[in-house]
């Protein structure tokens, strides 16, 4: 395995430049979460509650018989 | 309900109440625009990402009565996301594609910095990272996991979740900051070829290599 310290460009600061394991979380942290919740804050396609309304119709007890 | 009533009487019956499964339909529709977003920073194409959380919601409906109530339905349902994607990936299903519709949002700039970072250059590069880091990254630095449900999640040890999280985010890092991140056209490339390095540890040199 290469090392995994001296990436030069050190942005602003002096983090600390090894290990792999930063204190302060990169500035570019936030711009991940920002990434999850606009997908998360979408509005929801009609297809995934249709599916599931779908899954809820079927009836459980056919060809269902867990032996124990 | 009418029809289908297990042989009454027996309220503690030890399958799932009437209750139970309108908690787990519940639950499950509400994990879902988690599930897309884990699905979307994990495979980049809206469509595709979409594809694998229909594919999981089947999954877990088929597989509810493995669901321990009271446990987190989204840890629980992340873990079918991920293996159905693994298995996709190694299908061929996604080429590292990248949906530039997602792309051209720009990431409102933190206190003290001169410049914005694009949301895409951003998602383009945590596109070329190696799944496994990838997802260590998305669980922890997006979905707000614990280093312990995530190691949970990707059924490894806590300490190696902490290394692929370190490691994807020197990556990050050092490609933000030298504006390395590869354009949109040789994307395909470097996402995919890292993803096949990948994916040959994980299926064990399975002969993924074909590629033209």
């Amino acid at each position: 395995m290469a090392s995994i310290n001296g990436q030069g460009g050190n942005q602003g600061e002096g983090g600390t430049p090894a290990g792999g394991d930063r204190r302060r979380p990169p500035e570019w942290a936030d711009g991940l979460k920002q990434l999850y919740d606009s997908v998360v804050e979408e509005a929801l396609p009609d297809s995934f509650k249709d599916l599931l309304d779908r899954l809820d119709a079927i009836p459980p007890a056919r060809g269902r018989d867990d032996g124990k | 309900m009418s029809g289908g009533e297990p042989s009454g009487g027996q309220p503690s019956a030890p399958g799932r109440s009437a209750a139970d499964k309108s908690d787990f339909k519940r639950d499950l529709t509400d994990v879902v625009p988690h599930l897309r977003a884990f699905a979307r920073g994990l495979c980049g194409r809206p469509d595709l990402a979409d594809d694998l959380v229909q594919e999981t919601l089947l999954k877990a409906w088929a597989a509810q009565d493995r669901f321990e109530p009271g446990t987190s339905m989204r840890a629980w349902t992340f873990v079918i996301l991920r293996n159905a994607y693994l298995t996709d990936m190694r299908r061929n299903r996604f080429r590292g594609e990248y949906d530039e519709g997602v792309a051209e949002r720009i990431l409102t700039a933190p206190a003290g910095q001169e410049e914005p970072i694009h949301l895409s250059d951003l998602h383009r590069a945590l596109l070329t990272l190696p799944a496994e880091r990838r997802e260590a990254l998305l669980l922890v630095g997006a979905g707000g996991f614990s280093y312990e449900e995530a190691a949970a999640i990707c059924g490894c040890a806590v300490g190696t979740i902490k290394s692929r999280v370190g490691r994807a985010r020197a990556a990050l890092s050092e490609m933000l900051a030298s504006g390395s991140i590869p354009r949109r056209s040789t994307d395909d490339d470097v996402a995919h070829s890292a993803i096949l390095e990948e994916l040959e540890a994980v299926a064990g040199g399975n002969g993924v290599n074909s590629r033209g």
